[in-house]
């Protein structure tokens, strides 16, 4: 454990609000508008954390628990996740599957707590959440294990450090194609979710935070940043970054990789629809394809 | 060391002998005095539990491994019973959820006035005394009887309500499966018995090449009791049926006795052919992944958390085909973490079940009712139980920092030791992640369900809205299992050493953690560490948010429903409708009864949408299976008089024929 492991947790707590509004400057870009300031995230966060609270009286601590418990389980995983093949503070065997599972109860709780309105859209978007949620998950475990695979090393940050130094092209690609799908489902994005949508029916997460207001609004924007960040950093690592000297420079090299995949985000969501509720499955299976044909390679 | 074996044996046998007699003694008692009955059977119960938790716990860390012996006038039967490291452990979680089900029971049956409370002890302490007796026989026919009292007993618990008609009906379909089960387990004792003419387990030889075949056979006949698919099919009848106490014993620890009965045969057999190990893991996935679909199509709660045991014996199943498979190709870091997650896990869900169901006998006990779409807003209402519901489902998916997380970590990393290997084995890896983490998913999906609409939003009823708090009897043991949720979470690393007898018997390893890069994996000490920051971090935010807030309006209002102001409980998405989208895609596979009425025309006055999901291997299968033998067997009926001098003749009939039969040397 080097201080450098350090870096990135900080890192991503003060950056990641910046990725939000790179997607949305991108997107008024293509529609000939000038966009949100760059300091829009932290004004938002300013704002919300100096608010009152007000909540519906059908609610419970659950309600209240929820943005806390999904910020906690990102700053968890931030303690596994690896950026620009510098070590994570907390490396260990199998803390892949902690990753994947801190997802989980993040959104366990971000789930129960829409549930605890009592709001039959809050009810539809937790049902849809968690259905999405059960296409997303195998196939990133899935992705995950021809990684370990390829780099014979069961930890996220030994992956990474391997994939740095060497790998195969088509396992990246591959992976690089299913972990960008995984990548727009799990952060509500075009052509899964609408963030900017208005129609409270046609909403998945956005539904499920609407009585939510205030400080837990707060976290949860920092939140879904933060997710960004984290899930970004998974497809970041993908890319051949482990050629550039000390680890200054690979993080640095990391984050810039996560701001393009922001800057694609934002280029997908302006010329693409969203696909049909019903084909969404398809498209996390076809994600879920994609990882393990990314396995079988690692087979020859 | 043996001296003090023999002081915890004598212990465990103490305990068997109080429960016994606590159990009659109950019965008789109640004939006078209910009160009396309920504190002779409830206090026998929990003084005898607590004297066989700490026999087992001290068994399991004191290593120890004595059988003792008595004749009994039996043929082939002999009175020897064994206490060894994986009798103890399963002895733990057996007596520690007997003994809090105990508790909770004088809370559950309080309200049922003018009944002979001694009925029930005398049952359910034989219950207890009788698995106890399943784990510990180390002679064929002593474990026969064993296993037949334990069945028994559960039956006359199952059928115990008998102002519920259909529990009667579900009690019959428990008797008939289990029974077909023991069938079995005879056929297997004989043919295992018949080489060494002998039914002491030390004796036992399998014949050459025969391992694979007896191996199949247990498996059939211990998995109808552990409720692998597709012989599950009694169990989403009989756990409902019971009284809750009952339903938490049977689904936490009475069908581990069947789980204990394949692992003893693991141990008793050495080596099964490969195959074996495929076979298991193919009944575990498919345990587990069908096991959650139907739950998710539930609507009895307690009906939703039986077919949950179904799932999570296919994940234990999964950790011992991973076991069997690391064994059987000589991979011991894989096989350690195989048995050790499996048998791991048999703890874990005794602990989280037992809550559950403890939880769905609260909601029941305070409401009337165990339809989920019935019910609603019960955080408010039942604080506690909500609270340790919340606790129980969370570990239950597996989620972090509770226990299902860790065994369930265990079998992952046992599937990836697998995956970077080469060879088979690697295939099983890939079968048994893909497995768990599409359970994973499915069972999130579940719990958020049971537990949202259970618990959370307004009551669907005028039950659910007038449910009020259980008593401290039914409390208690759901807070001391939720804090076990937790602690195992949290300390299972210093914990795990305790483990490594039990994995040792079935790796022959010397201990898990002598094995070439095992030990490392057992207990990743930053596993702990980064849950500890997950607790910490949410602590932080909590206290961050109180002073944050602090000083400012809070304010409360209605839930927003696009400025409606009158939202009405009835508008609430529903557990059928939360579970639609996923019911839906696999549609083929639950083959569900839909009655729905469209709304029609432009104003639509009404519509309706009804989804009931019965067994499907049961429909199919079971069903068309028995009505064919019932046809069959119904030309039989003739020897069915109905006049006792007829069924004396039949039996001096069939005495005279095996006396010719004994003569004919």
């Amino acid at each position: 454990m080097s201080a450098a492991s350090w870096i990135h947790p900080v890192l991503a707590l003060a950056l990641a609000p910046l990725l939000p509004v790179l997607i949305q400057r991108v997107k008024a870009l293509f529609a000939g508008r000038c966009g949100p300031p760059w300091g829009q995230g932290y004004i938002d966060l300013w704002k919300l954390f100096r608010k009152g609270g007000i909540a519906s009286r059908t609610t419970t601590w659950v309600f209240r628990a929820g943005p806390l418990v999904n910020f906690a389980c990102l700053l968890a995983a931030l303690a596994v996740m690896p950026l620009g093949a510098v070590s994570a503070p907390l490396p260990f065997d199998g803390d892949w599957v902690l990753l994947a599972y801190l997802l989980g109860l993040g959104r366990f709780f971000t789930v129960t707590a829409a549930l605890d309105t009592g709001s039959s859209f809050e009810g539809m978007g937790a049902s849809r959440e968690v259905q999405f949620a059960v296409f997303a998950e195998p196939a990133l475990l899935i992705g995950l294990a021809a990684l370990a695979r390829e780099t014979q090393s069961l930890s996220l940050s030994p992956i990474y450090a391997g994939l740095a130094a060497g790998g195969e092209l088509p396992l990246r690609i591959l992976l690089g194609a299913g972990f960008f799908v995984l990548y727009l489902a799990e952060n509500c994005r075009i052509p899964v979710d609408d963030p900017a949508t208005h129609l409270e029916l046609t909403m998945i997460h956005e539904v499920m935070v609407l009585d939510h207001g205030a400080v837990d609004l707060g976290f949860i924007q920092w939140g879904s940043a933060l997710k960004l960040w984290v899930l970004g950093a998974l497809w970041a690592g993908l890319l051949p970054l482990g050629a550039l000297p000390g680890p200054l420079s690979r993080l640095a090299a990391g984050a810039g990789a996560i701001l393009v995949l922001a800057i694609l985000t934002g280029i997908v969501e302006s010329v693409t629809a969203r696909v049909r509720l019903l084909r969404v499955p398809q498209l996390l299976v076809g994600a879920g394809v994609l990882c393990a044909l990314g396995l079988l390679l690692t087979f020859r | 060391m043996p001296l003090e074996g023999i002081y915890l044996f004598g212990l465990l046998a103490g305990a068997l002998a109080l429960l016994a007699a606590s159990g009659v003694g109950s019965l008789l008692a109640g004939r006078w005095s209910e009160r009396g009955a309920v504190a002779i059977g409830a206090g026998g119960a929990g003084v005898a539990c607590v004297a066989g938790l700490a026999a087992a716990v001290g068994a399991l860390l004191r290593r120890v491994d004595l059988t003792v012996a008595r004749p009994w006038r039996m043929p082939y039967g002999e009175f020897r019973l064994g206490l060894d490291p994986l009798s103890a452990f399963f002895l733990i979680p057996l007596f520690l959820l007997s003994g809090l089900a105990a508790l909770y029971a004088i809370g559950y049956f309080r309200p049922w006035k003018g009944r002979n409370p001694g009925r029930f002890w005398l049952f359910y302490n034989g219950l207890v005394a009788s698995m106890a007796l399943v784990v510990a026989a180390r002679n064929g026919v002593l474990f026969l009887a064993a296993w037949e009292t334990m069945t028994i007993a559960s039956f006359f618990l199952v059928i115990f309500d008998e102002t519920d008609s259909r529990s009667a009906h579900a009690g019959w379909i428990y008797l008939v499966a289990t029974h077909l089960g023991t069938a079995l387990l005879i056929g297997l004792f004989v043919w295992l018995g018949r080489g060494a003419g002998s039914q002491d387990f030390g004796t036992y030889a399998a014949p050459a090449g025969m391992a694979g075949g007896l191996f199949v056979l247990g498996l059939a006949g211990f998995g109808t009791k552990a409720g692998l698919y597709p012989l599950h099919v009694w169990l989403p009848e009989a756990h409902p049926a019971a009284p809750s106490p009952v339903s938490a014993v049977m689904s936490g620890v009475m069908i581990k006795t069947g789980l204990y009965g394949i692992v003893r045969l693991l141990v008793i057999l050495g080596t099964v052919p490969g195959w074996c190990a495929w076979l298991v893991l193919g009944i575990g996935a498919a345990s587990g992944i069908l096991g959650v679909l139907f739950a998710l199509a539930q609507h009895d709660l307690k009906r939703l958390l039986a077919y949950h045991s179904v799932e999570n014996i296919g994940i234990i199943a999964l950790g011992i085909g991973l076991g069997m498979l690391g064994v059987h190709t000589g991979m011991p870091a894989l096989a350690a973490l195989g048995f050790a997650g499996g048998l791991l896990h048999v703890l874990n869900h005794a602990i989280f079940k037992g809550l559950l169901f403890f939880g769905a006998g609260a909601v029941a006990h305070a409401t009337g009712t165990r339809d989920i779409e019935q019910l609603g807003g019960g955080m408010k209402r039942m604080p506690w139980t909500g609270a340790a519901f919340l606790i129980g489902s969370a570990a239950i998916c597996g989620l972090p920092p509770f226990n299902g997380f860790i065994s369930e970590f265990l079998i992952y990393m046992g599937a990836f030791k697998a995956i970077l290997g080469s060879g088979p084995a690697a295939l099983g890896g890939v079968t048994v992640l893909t497995a768990l983490a599409l359970i994973g998913g499915l069972a999130a999906a579940c719990f958020a369900k049971a537990f949202g609409i259970v618990f959370l939003g307004e009551p669907r009823s005028a039950a659910a809205s007038a449910a009020r708090e259980v008593g401290a009897s039914m409390r208690v043991p759901m807070a001391v299992l939720a804090g076990l949720c937790l602690a195992i979470g949290l300390l299972a690393g210093a914990g795990l050493r305790a483990m490594d007898p039990v994995v040792a018997m079935l790796t022959g390893l010397p201990s898990s953690v002598a094995a070439p890069g095992a030990g490392r994996v057992l207990m990743p000490a930053a596993l702990f560490g980064v849950l500890a920051l997950l607790l910490g971090g949410l602590l932080l935010l909590a206290v961050l948010r109180r002073r944050l807030l602090a000083g400012r309006a809070n304010r409360e209002t209605v839930t927003w429903d696009c400025g409606y102001a009158a939202p009405a409980a009835s508008m609430q998405y529903t557990a059928t409708g939360f579970a639609q989208p996923l019911t839906q895609a696999a549609e083929g596979i639950l083959r569900p009864r839909v009655e729905s009425q469209l709304p029609q025309g432009v104003y639509p006055a009404s519509g309706a949408y009804h989804a009931d999901t019965p067994d499907v291997a049961r429909r199919m299968l079971f069903d068309p299976l028995f009505r064919a033998a019932a046809k069959r067997l119904g030309r039989l009926r003739w020897l069915q008089q109905g006049r006792v001098h007829w069924y004396v003749f039949y039996l001096v009939a069939v005495l005279v024929l095996l006396l010719g039969w004994a003569l004919r040397a």
